[in-house]
């Protein structure tokens, strides 16, 4: 149980560990974008963690770094598709950011330090927490992004748009920007660092 | 599109760190003095060129009269990662000092996402082999000038006083939002001005 949680707080994979940025500042500019990412890269993660350990025995050390890459764009491939069919307007607005979570540092990292070394089961909740976290990471970046650069908060596309009343006729348009994605990245690792301390004591 | 529009887009109005979020990691982790930046700069530059050369054949070669275009992700990674592996392997047998001073990061840029994401933006354009090389390389020349500037920022910073728990990425976070924000003055309008379109 306790290993489900080490991704919220103190193993958070992008406050922390500085693991998959990319896709998280670029898609975080809605809650429901980053929702979606979130789902996909969890999915690719539990698939990968998964085959990878299970496979772990198998695999010689010497390409095993190629052979975990294309398990892993294996994955994206599958979840690329199956987005494109079942959720077309969210498939648009992620754009090539699907499948680059082959290159997403997290997958791989956690391929690499945890499912070539432990069991199936062991895997798979390190990739659920990692999942978890990364997915917590994200929709904090996307909620002050959203507030404060559009004023609005957008669950589901449709009907479930939330309006901040003052600020959503007026909102800080920078933070929509990647100048203020890079700048709320910044102090949110600041201040997941201070939880952690606090947490801690 | 003309070749210096698409050097100046990629170079500046759509530079790839710093408005497109591609190459973060690497952004952030090898920014922390001007020696290395310039290092990983040059080696991202140059697998960058020859990997949106080679993916572009690929695409048009083979996935798309094959018909198996749904297969283009594992492919173009695939190839990226054995291209940085033969350019690794050609640096260290014909130029040493060349790879002694790329050689190290060389593996880092199998997972840099920007080589991944220039190639797939420039196949997603429709670009001839000449601009989707052009395309590359100038996508390159951007990372090589964001990573020299914040290195150069970044060795600033390691002099200056900053609160305790922005210490490290969260102040290089800032910076390079600060920087974002200069780089945002080269906007569409102004590409359109200079080069009519």
């Amino acid at each position: 149980m306790k290993g489900l949680f080490k991704g919220l707080l103190k193993e958070n994979p992008i406050f922390v560990l500085a693991l998959g940025l990319c896709p998280a500042l670029a898609v975080s500019t809605t809650v429901n974008n980053a929702l979606g990412m979130s789902a996909a890269t969890l999915i690719v993660l539990i698939g990968s963690n998964l085959v990878i350990s299970s496979l772990r025995k198998h695999i010689p050390d010497d390409i095993h770094i190629p052979a975990y890459i294309v398990i892993i764009a294996a994955f994206v491939t599958l979840v690329d598709m199956t987005m494109q069919a079942y959720f077309p307007a969210l498939s648009k607005s992620l754009g090539i950011f699907i499948p680059l979570i082959v290159v997403n540092c997290i997958i791989l990292g956690r391929a690499e330090a945890f499912a070539s070394k432990n069991t199936i089961g062991a895997s798979v909740i390190d990739a659920i927490a990692m999942g978890v976290g990364f997915t917590v990471g994200l929709t904090a970046i996307a909620l002050v992004r959203e507030v404060l650069g559009a004023g609005t908060i957008t669950i589901f596309p449709d009907g479930g748009v939330i309006r901040i009343p003052g600020l959503a006729d007026k909102p800080a348009l920078v933070f929509a920007f990647p100048a203020g994605a890079l700048i709320v990245v910044g102090f949110l690792q600041a201040f997941f660092r201070w939880l952690g301390e606090v947490t801690n004591k | 599109m003309t070749y210096i529009g698409i050097i100046i887009t990629y170079v500046f109005v759509s530079n790839l760190v710093l408005s497109q979020f591609l190459g973060l990691c690497p952004f952030i982790g090898v920014s922390k003095n001007t020696e290395s930046a310039v290092g990983m700069g040059f080696a991202v530059t140059f697998v960058m060129s020859l990997a949106t050369l080679i993916t572009w054949a690929l695409q048009h070669f083979i996935l798309v009269p094959l018909n198996i275009v749904f297969l283009q992700t594992v492919t173009f990674i695939l190839v990226i990662a054995s291209l940085v592996q033969l350019v690794e392997m050609v640096v260290r047998k014909y130029s040493p000092p060349l790879y002694q001073a790329l050689g190290i990061y060389l593996p880092l840029i199998t997972t840099n996402c920007g080589v991944l994401g220039i190639a797939l933006i420039s196949v997603n354009e429709s670009y001839g082999p000449m601009e989707s090389f052009i395309a590359g390389l100038s996508a390159g020349i951007g990372f090589l000038i964001a990573l020299l500037f914040m290195s150069g920022i970044r060795e600033r910073l390691d002099t200056e006083k900053v609160p305790k728990h922005l210490k490290g990425t969260p102040i290089a976070f800032i910076s390079g939002g600060l920087m974002a924000l200069a780089f945002m003055a080269f906007d569409r309008a102004l590409l359109t001005n200079l080069i009519g379109g």
